[in-house]
């Protein structure tokens, strides 16, 4: 019986296929994006023209994006590729804006009011160099206005009109390391300097018109250079020697060159350290970072330096700006304890203050790390500036009056770990005033909705009906709902910031730089590791607030130790942040709570000790009664070494610490070097449940699937494909694809694809493993499919045994048994490359599932696991397709309404996470890259439940309308039976 | 008769769970399953285990005819064990054919696994023993590479020790190679291991082992849209038909009911003329009663 209900199940959702899309006016109901550029690198401001202001920023996640000076809104963007890197940017002509790339190989004019590329030049390339780009800033009208770049070891000059390439010089890159291309006073002689040898410094005069070598001269210093040199104005370089103790003033503008030396002891006294030239573009001046000093130089023209002063470190200098008067002005910003102080000085009046403000900012935004500054004509005609702070957590903040103008969060463009955590739940006492006005917009909503439905709606109420689904009220709300659609997403960001942000609307609810991570505190690489569940209160759920565990290196060595932040999820407060005394390889979740309902966690350390989280007495004691049967596995991706532990004793190296274990390899895989290389490894996820295990097939029969916890996809490539696609030939392309237990270290299938490489996006859910790879030998992606199968159950289907309970269906089973199982596969060409590939999650797993498949133009797709059946056949027979298996293709179709993201792209996309709502139906779906995306999707349509513009007002109409008719012909008939009677 | 009557309901069910079970037999896969498994060879002692028949596969043996130009030797590594945190100590000696193939490049490959067991001796079976109380680890290892051990590392593989005996010390090795490589080692029980363990120990002291080796399987190729309708084509015009089912896979839904039927029917008869002899002779006794009366009266007139 329950397989034919299943059956007709299934034939409905066959029929539901058409409708999975969202209609026009529903996007937007339950999604949302939200688009970040990531942190700026460098801004160049456009303001000076009418129209509009707008500032092109270049960031670190390798975007270019043109923000609007007044919102901070994004006019438009463009995302370089992942090996593309922005190194220049810069506005030509007051038209272009012109990008430098690919360590400057790479030149690309865009179109500054739209983004549009103009042209793009591939510069040549010899070898890695600094990479330079110089934009005249008087070019104008001319026909020859040149831009040059240098890059790979190659000078180039290129029309800035077409992108031409005019001349090309080079400079052979092994020895000579240069570090500045120049121009002097719209002369016709281009400046290359630079270290050769690092001992000796050179200085070649180009011809502008033909890239010819006028002269080039050469000075050594016995003592050598130490990182960069900065120009200070047209002729003079300062630089610092080998031994950072010494700085010098190279002066070569005139015939011969002129060195000055100044011992930094003798004219900074005060301060020590090591000292460290701030790359900066200032005239006349320069910076130097000497231990906890920030000293300011002036240099005049004979290219003596002197001090012009000193501030405490977290102080941040902008490079200058010309004024319309023709002054020059610098911006230096100074930190207070909750503000920052902004002061802009002019570089030939460096003791008075052009503009002092005093800017109040969150203390969740920590340190400004860079800032740049314009000017602007003020409407009494005097010069105003604004200025633009990046902060430590990578957002960016426009000021302009000592206020804040706006800002971005941009950290959200580098997410790295994401979970979910409850909304409070609803407390008692709402006050009525609350519930009647709110019954009444209720109503009113209705009978716009009836109006609607009913045709008889005008435009204006068609607007309003469509404002009020979009702004329901009831999806923003800080409670937990009935469905659990509203909940907290909680996300931890490259810069050590964790956001709390609202899936109905996406808001951030809470934000917070992890305290000691701050780089004032003396963290300079804070790496993050991991976001955790820590706590997820059921007992307690109205007093208690659930919350999660930020586990952050401080480094990226492999023997830094780490810190535990346990932040409650509803207030994004620190709990507990607790310095670890060992270093962190993994930790992993455990699947037991204490008495608290906290989460026992292990911490594996880089001497393969567990540590034992938290430590209180009473997880040790839940602990060591599942010592035995607790197992864990490490990877070792670059050896190719897959090894499996088990944990025993207390830790020799520490044996006072009792929440410390030993632990003993049990088994080991070896990759051979020659032949396989690590691609790929995935595993089912924690916390997803399989609502059955026997599967019915379409004779009654019944197929146990093999569902284990402890299931490890592994895929391997030959290591001559693991490059590029198409850099071998298919004959010595291959991957292997295993399934490993990981208790025992058995491999329980292994299967060999000839002629296919990777890149491999897999994913292991319930009994089955989907992987994604390229086919060579058809010059096509492929997507494979193993299920697995439990033989050892299979004898199960003879109701005798159930009957007389002669079955092992309740028996406890064990990895150490001798598995039995049988594995059906297929493969199925695929059309798109593949970014990332996860699989949805409901509550229950009753729901059939989908793959969300992150494409290469940065949208998801979700592709029916039915697709992806092993037991498609090309004719299926008449029972087959009653269960619902779809006649064989050799490819998977793709069909245009199944994109999760409809019209949007998620820019960047680094990874999907699936939730389970807790209506089965539904799976919740947030996807991050540089762009955020949030939706809720139902693989078999929202069978359980109406949806939300399901109008109740019609129905109750209806139904009083039903019982008026019943009344009314009950008077009547009554009235007729009357008639009858007096007859 | 209430009583008859129950047992003839109970009957009726019985029969009925019967045609069920009958139904649920009709379903058994008659399947035949392939092993594709490459087997090598059966270890010192020769196995009794059902389950493990060795069987030489129709691909290796063609690759063996493949093969006849192809030199071997012979190769022997070492498999070592230790009892729980113990050094690892000599354990037996695996010797396989290393077969050299000069298809495209030089190819070497492993076939013709055998294991001789060494017998544990006294020490060893105190710690075994000991393993066995403490349901520790039993760890086994052998090189990653054969011709020049120990290659990149040990291969090693543990199982609780309380998995291994039955009888005797029932073992199975199951080794995946790729050429002189060995990938990894499955080593575990022959058979199930029951959760919980309980302690068991051996009757004899000896290793009853059992070993196969895997190569990789190729992966089946997706037969494309094209040579699938050529197939269709050329050859089978006939469609594979789907196997004929039983009489009752087919009917059952229709046989239920009649069986219903007909057995309420057989009961409805089957009371009937219980009851009707009775009513028949108190309906047919006062006939002749009333045919002889007027003959009586008959008579007294």
């Amino acid at each position: 019986m329950a397989s034919r209900f299943c059956l007709g199940l299934l034939l409905l959702l066959l029929h539901s296929f058409i409708s999975l899309a969202v209609y026009e006016d529903q996007i937007g109901l339950a999604d949302w994006h939200q688009r970040y550029i990531g942190k700026t690198k460098q801004a160049i401001f456009h303001s000076h023209k009418t129209g509009r202001k707008r500032v092109v920023v270049s960031t670190e996640e390798n975007a270019i994006a043109s923000l609007d000076l007044r919102t901070g809104d994004i006019f438009w963007r463009h995302i370089f590729g992942e090996n593309d890197s922005v190194n220049q940017v810069d506005i030509a002509l007051g038209k272009y804006v012109i990008t430098l790339s690919s360590e400057g190989s790479i030149l690309r004019a865009w179109n500054l009011p739209d983004g549009q590329l103009v042209w793009e030049s591939v510069l040549q390339f010899s070898a890695p160099s600094r990479s330079l780009l110089y934009v005249p800033t008087n070019i104008g009208m001319e026909k020859d206005s040149l831009i040059f770049a240098f890059g790979g070891g190659w000078l180039h000059a290129v029309s800035s009109i077409d992108g031409e390439k005019v001349w090309k010089k080079e400079f052979p890159a092994e020895s000579l390391d240069i570090q500045q291309v120049f121009q002097q006073d719209h002369s016709d002689i281009i400046y290359a300097v630079g270290f050769l040898d690092s001992s000796h410094f050179v200085v070649y005069h180009i011809s502008v018109k033909s890239g010819d070598v006028l002269k080039d001269s050469m000075s050594s210093l016995p003592n050598g250079f130490y990182g960069s040199m900065v120009l200070v104005s047209g002729g003079i370089l300062v630089a610092l020697d080998a031994s950072r103790s010494t700085l010098f003033s190279i002066n070569f503008a005139g015939s011969s060159m002129s060195i000055h030396e100044k011992y930094i002891a003798d004219i900074v006294p005060k301060c020590s350290g090591t000292a460290e030239i701030v790359p900066s573009k200032l005239t006349g001046l320069f910076t130097l970072r000497i231990g906890a000093c920030m000293v300011l130089f002036k240099v005049n023209n004979g290219g003596h330096i002197e001090i012009a002063n000193t501030f405490s470190y977290p102080t941040i200098i902008s490079d200058s700006i010309s004024t319309t008067e023709g002054n020059q002005a610098f911006v230096v910003v100074q930190h207070a304890k909750k503000s920052v102080q902004i002061t802009v000085k002019f570089v030939n009046d460096l003791i008075n203050d052009a503009l002092k403000e005093i800017v109040e900012l969150e203390p969740h935004r920590g340190n400004v790390q860079k800032v740049f500054i314009n000017n602007y004509v003020r409407t009494d005609r005097s010069n105003g500036f604004r200025v633009l702070l990046v902060m430590e957590d990578h957002s960016l903040i426009l000021v302009q009056q000592g206020k804040i103008v706006w800002n971005r969060e941009d950290g959200l463009a580098s997410i790295i770990d994401s979970t979910t955590s409850e909304l409070p739940i609803e407390k008692d006492g709402v006050s009525v005033a609350k519930v009647e006005h709110s019954l009444f917009e209720w109503l009113k909503g209705h009978m716009l909705k009836l109006k609607g439905s009913l045709l008889l709606a005008t435009p204006d109420d068609i607007a309003t009906i469509q404002e009020m689904r979009l702004k329901s009220s009831e999806k923003t709300k800080m409670i937990r709902d009935h469905n659990g659609f509203r909940m907290l997403i909680i996300v931890l960001t490259k810069a050590g910031k964790v956001f709390a942000l609202h899936t109905g609307d996406g808001r951030v609810v809470w934000s917070l730089l992890l305290p000691s991570l701050c780089i004032s505190k003396g963290c300079e690489y804070p790496s993050v590791l991991k976001l955790k569940l820590w706590k997820v209160p059921h007992h307690h759920a109205m007093d208690e607030s659930p919350s999660v565990l930020a586990v952050i290196k401080c480094g990226h060595g492999f023997h830094e130790s780490g810190v535990f932040f346990i932040i409650d999820s509803h207030t994004g407060k620190v709990r507990i942040s607790q310095k670890l005394s060992h270093s962190i390889l993994q930790v992993i979740p455990l699947p037991f709570t204490d008495s608290t309902e906290q989460r026992l966690h292990l911490v594996i350390d880089s001497n393969f000790d567990a540590h034992l989280y938290p430590r209180t007495a009473g997880t040790i004691d839940i602990f060591s009664r599942e010592i035995s049967n607790i197992y864990w596995y490490s990877v070792d991706s670059v050896e190719g070494i897959i090894k499996g532990h088990s944990l025993q004793s207390k830790c020799k190296s520490d044996m006072e610490d009792g929440y410390c274990f030993n632990t003993k390899e049990l088994w080991s895989i070896i990759f051979p070097a020659h032949s396989e290389k690590l691609a790929a490894i995935a595993t089912r996820k924690s916390n997803e449940v399989v609502h059955t295990q026997a599967k019915v097939i379409a004779d009654q029969d019944v197929m146990y699937k093999y569902i284990s916890k402890n299931l490890l996809f592994v895929a391997t490539v030959a290591p001559k494909a693991a490059g590029e696609i198409g850099s071998v030939t298919p004959e010595e392309a291959r991957l292997v694809a295993y399934l490993i237990d990981t208790v025992t270290g058995r491999i329980l299938h292994r299967v060999t694809h000839q002629g296919a490489q990777g890149p491999v996006n897999a994913v292991v859910s319930e009994n089955w493993v989907v992987y994604h790879y390229f086919n060579l030998r058809a010059h096509r992606y492929e997507m494979s499919v193993i299920e697995i199968y439990d033989q050892s159950r299979a004898g199960n289907k003879d109701i005798m045994k159930l009957v007389l309970g002669n079955h092992n269906l309740t028996s406890p089973i064990s990895s150490y048994s001798r598995p039995e199982v049988a594995v059906k596969s297929q493969s199925y060409f695929f059309t798109h490359s593949v970014k990332v590939m996860t699989v949805t999650t409901t509550a229950r797993g009753i729901t059939s599932k989908q793959l969300l498949i992150g494409t290469i133009a940065d949208q998801i797709l979700a592709l029916d696991k039915r697709y992806l059946d092993p037991r498609r056949t090309a004719t299926p027979t008449q029972s087959e397709r009653e269960e619902g298996i779809i006649p064989l293709t050799d490819s998977l179709p793709i069909i245009p309404q199944s994109y999760v993201t409809h019209s949007l792209q998620v820019e960047g996309l680094r990874g999907i996470t699936t939730i389970p709502a807790k209506l089965e139906s539904t799976t919740l779906v947030f996807a991050y890259g540089l762009d955020l995306f949030f939706t809720r999707i139902a693989p078999s349509r929202t069978y359980d439940s109406l949806t939300e513009d399901f109008n109740y007002v019609l129905l109750l109409i209806t139904i009083v309308a039903l019982v008026v008719a019943i009344l009314v012909t009950w008077v009547l008939s009554e009235k007729k039976e009357l008639r009858d009677k007096w007859r | 008769m209430m009583t008859a009557k129950l047992a003839k309901q109970v009957l009726s069910i019985i029969i009925l769970a019967l045609l069920f079970c009958y139904s649920a037999f009709a379903f058994q896969s008659d399947e035949l399953l392939l092993d594709d498994d490459e087997f090598g060879l059966v270890g010192g002692h020769t196995p009794d285990l059902e389950h493990a028949i060795p069987t030489q596969s129709p691909s290796s043996r063609r690759r063996l005819d493949l093969d006849s130009t192809s030199d071997s030797k012979s190769v022997q590594f070492t498999l070592e064990h230790a009892f729980g945190d113990s050094s690892y100590s000599p354990a037996g000696t695996f010797t396989a054919r290393l077969k050299t193939w000069s298809h495209g490049g030089k190819v070497m490959t492993l076939t013709k696994l055998r294991l001789s067991r060494n017998e544990l001796i006294g020490t060893e079976k105190e710690a075994f023993t000991r393993l066995l109380k403490e349901d520790n680890f039993y760890t086994i290892r052998v090189p990653s590479n054969v011709l020049n051990p120990p290659g990149k590392g040990y291969i090693m593989s543990s199982v609780r020790a309380r998995c291994i005996p039955r009888e005797s010390l029932d073992e199975h090795f199951l080794i995946h190679t790729d050429g002189v490589h060995i990938l990894a080692l499955n080593y575990g029980s022959a058979g199930s291991c029951k959760y919980p363990r309980p302690l068991k120990l051996p009757k004899k002291w000896m290793f009853n082992s059992y070993t196969v080796m895997k190569n990789g399987e190729q992966a089946r190729r997706t037969p494309t849209f094209a040579e699938e309708l050529l197939a269709a084509e050329t050859g089978e015009e006939e469609v594979l038909k789907p196997p004929e089912k039983s009489f009752w896979a087919k009917y059952w839904m229709y046989m239920i009911p009649l069986g219903l039927i007909v057995m309420n029917a057989v009961t409805q008869a089957m009371n009937v003329p219980e009851e009707q002899p009775a009513d028949q002779s108190a309906a047919q006794a006062p006939q002749p009663t009333a045919q002889r009366a007027p003959n009586s009266s008959a008579r007294r007139r």
